[in-house]
């Protein structure tokens, strides 16, 4: 039972930083340009196939860094000339925009990389087992990631918090128009927040692309729970999608854990419940099979009753 | 406007219903033009709550897909205990619980608008999507629910066997559908709908509950999305746990914003064209990029989709001057198609040399055989694309004074 504890937080705890990488980007860009990008797990994606891609030339490590860098800029070139292109149509529009962003990127990836999952290893260099606790191994990579992870998280923090390029993002973000009068070209700083939220996202792409599976389906699978998180922990709000991620993580992982279903509660307190009755299906399932809803449950309940999130001061 | 003008597209719509299957009288047109019907209700639907209330919608296919398989269910029972219920009627079951669905689900997701709707309507398709997967008592897991349209109660001699009787019982309903769809719109309700969509804050101070509205609108939706779904299981006899997901539900989304959403008549324009594309898929394996790229071009250029394009020019008819238009149309057509066929040519190669590049690299394509791998083939293309790109980009001045003069009143 520890072990299962053990190890389902430290699992939990590279989920949801993973998450919070993207959570992070997505939730800057949203509370500066109003704009919820729904390709925002894609560029996620195209971080992951562009940095197998490098990697089959010169190996892991260039791709680390040149992935996020290429897709950062090409983020920053569909905001210049799409998304801006966009704004004047309003927020549903830049809304659609994404959206069919998100179909063509996974209809272009498919297409130049195929429809099954390619195959991205390891680096050798952490190819090992960091620890061994209770017979079971703990793989160095995914330290690596929980290290890249927290890092990321930390020199975030601190360039938001105590530079002046920080200082003029968050002014930015509650008062683009003063900014603006004072001199700085708040269109470029949009430019570049969305360049880098994208970059950010292709990063994690990058470290989670060997340990995961690097596949085209891997945007849509992530691009949901990823809108559950910035919306739960507050749209706008760095703090809360940074509590939401963690919890989002964790909650998942431990719930892929167990395999007790409502039947087998009812059971021990003495209540038989038939699996062929007409809710069999819902008695018989265990947590782990409705874990994928959670999320989604988690999500619905928030804007239901708590509509400005976890951490957000503003409604959604 | 007078009752013939307006009852027009009506009559040549009903027209076009009746004549159709004799001129594609082919099983496989009728089957396609089977899919046309019931994607024209469920485009339509959705644009109750894209177009009418200004809800962007990511989940709209629950309420199709549960439909189709409470209809699916519907028919096994009606079959299996002999009830007197005759196909025709089947449809309104979907319906009915498109609408019982919509109501919880609505109440809750209508609360908010704008964005935090889109992403209640994404949470709630998601969250159907995966108990799809977990009761697979009613989902029918993988296999889905099948069922058969022929064992129900017959009456005046239809079997609804062959697919030219279940054409046309689509298409009944289709244009019943449509027909109170359209009523819709003119009545009260529907009016506040659009006063919902442009100014909510005004209708609250009007003393409308612009929560109501939204709800309203949103139920009516479901239960038109219901009878598609349920036409969907007729037509199939096989509703499988996929129609609930994120792919229909963006689908709809597609086919309704690139028809038009500010035109009634703009998400049957999208159905057809839709469907028109969709077998494409035979010719071409990369037909969902070209959807994508047309969509985005759609979103970036002409957000009134194809309806919206067709009615800019109601103002140069009313002026007479679609004459004046047309010559520059045909030039900028010219080096337009060029640069058409040049993209099209640029994503058939790139295909041909990413997917096909098995079957050897030699490649036909609009009657031109050549080599897929050559550089001179992507030089060619290139050069294609950037001449016909520079040369269409001349023509926009003539087109756009040839537009100043269509539009300019006529002199006395």
């Amino acid at each position: 039972m520890l072990e299962l504890v053990i190890f389902s937080s430290l699992n939990g705890l590279l989920y949801g930083m993973l998450l919070f990488l993207l959570a992070s980007g997505l939730t800057l860009i949203f509370s500066m340009m109003g704009v919820l990008n729904f390709a925002h797990a894609s560029f996620y994606m195209l971080g992951a196939y562009f940095g197998f891609q490098i990697s089959r030339y010169v190996g892991y490590w260039p791709g680390l860094v040149m992935a996020p860098i290429l897709v950062g800029f090409i983020g920053a070139l569909i905001e210049r000339y799409g998304l801006r292109t966009v704004h004047k149509f309003g927020h549903v529009a830049e809304l659609l925009f994404t959206f069919g962003l998100a179909f063509i990127i996974e209809e272009g990836v498919q297409m130049i990389w195929g429809k099954v999952a390619v195959d991205y290893r390891v680096p050798e260099l952490l190819n090992f087992p960091a620890f061994t606790l209770f017979e079971t191994t703990f793989p160095a990579f995914k330290m690596f990631m929980l290290v890249v992870s927290v890092a990321t998280f930390v020199a975030l923090l601190t360039l938001l918090t105590k530079t002046r390029v920080g200082l003029i993002i968050q002014a930015a973000l509650s008062h683009p128009n003063t900014v603006g009068m004072l001199g700085h070209n708040v269109p470029m700083i949009f430019m570049m927040v969305f360049g880098f939220g994208c970059g950010l996202a292709a990063l994690a792409g990058v470290i989670a692309g060997p340990a995961l599976v690097t596949q085209p389906a891997m945007a849509a699978s992530l691009g949901p729970i990823l809108f559950v998180v910035v919306v739960v922990g507050g749209l706008g709000s760095l703090a809360g999608a940074f509590i939401a991620s963690l919890a989002i993580g964790l909650i998942q992982t431990f719930a892929v854990a167990m395999n007790i279903s409502i039947a087998d509660v009812m059971a021990t307190i003495g209540i038989k419940l038939d699996p062929n009755s007409f809710a069999g299906d819902l008695w018989m399932a265990t947590i782990a099979q409705v874990a994928p809803i959670i999320p989604y449950l988690l999500l619905v309940l928030v804007l239901m009753f708590r509509p400005q999130g976890l951490m957000g001061n503003r409604d959604t | 406007m007078n009752a013939l003008t307006r009852a027009l597209p009506w009559l040549s719509g009903i027209a076009a219903v009746l004549i159709l299957p004799h001129v594609f009288s082919s099983g496989a047109s009728i089957s396609i033009m089977s899919l046309i019907g019931f994607g024209i209700i469920f485009a339509l639907s959705y644009n109750i709550l894209l177009g009418q209330t200004g809800m962007l919608s990511f989940g709209h296919a629950v309420y199709y897909g549960l439909g189709g398989f409470i209809t699916a269910h519907a028919l096994n029972i009606i079959a299996g205990s002999k009830l007197p219920i005759p196909l025709p009627l089947v449809p309104l079951i979907g319906g009915i619980a498109g609408l019982v669905f919509a109501a919880p689900l609505g109440w809750v997701s209508t609360k908010r608008a704008g964005t935090a709707f889109s992403m209640i309507s994404l949470g709630v398709g998601e969250l159907v999507a995966a108990c799809a997967l977990i009761l697979r008592g009613f989902f029918g897991g993988e296999g889905g629910i099948s069922t058969s349209r022929t064992s129900v109660l017959q009456v005046f001699g239809w079997s609804f066997g062959p697919q030219i009787q279940v054409y046309y019982l689509i298409y009944a309903w289709c244009l019943i559908c449509a027909g109170l769809m359209y009523a819709f719109t003119q009545t009260p309700l529907g009016r506040i709908c659009n006063a919902v969509r442009d100014n909510p804050e005004r209708t609250e101070f009007v003393g409308y509950s612009t929560h109501m509205v939204r709800f309203l609108a949103f139920c009516i939706a479901g239960f038109f999305a219901g009878v598609a779904g349920g036409l969907a299981a007729i037509h199939y006899e096989i509703v499988t746990s996929g129609v609930v997901g994120a792919g229909p539900s963006g689908f709809v989304l597609l086919m309704t914003f690139i028809g038009g959403t500010g035109f009634f008549i703009g998400p049957v324009l999208g159905a057809i064209l839709m469907s028109a594309m969709q077998s494409l898929s035979d010719i071409t394996g990369a037909w969902l990029l070209y959807l994508g790229i047309l969509f985005i071009l759609m979103v970036m250029f002409a957000p009134g989709g194809l309806a919206g394009l067709l009615f800019m020019h109601r103002p140069a008819a009313n002026l007479h001057g679609l004459a004046k238009l047309a010559p520059a149309y045909l030039v900028a057509a010219i080096p337009g198609l060029g640069l058409f066929a040049g993209i099209v040519f640029l994503i058939e190669t790139s295909h041909h040399v990413l997917v096909k590049s098995s079957e050897g690299m030699q490649m036909r394509l609009l009657g031109l055989e050549y080599q897929a791998d050559a550089p001179l083939t992507w030089a060619l293309i290139a050069a294609l694309i950037v001449v016909t790109f520079l040369a269409f980009r001349r023509t926009w001045p003539w087109v756009a004074s040839a537009w100043s003069e269509a539009i300019k009143p006529e002199a006395r």
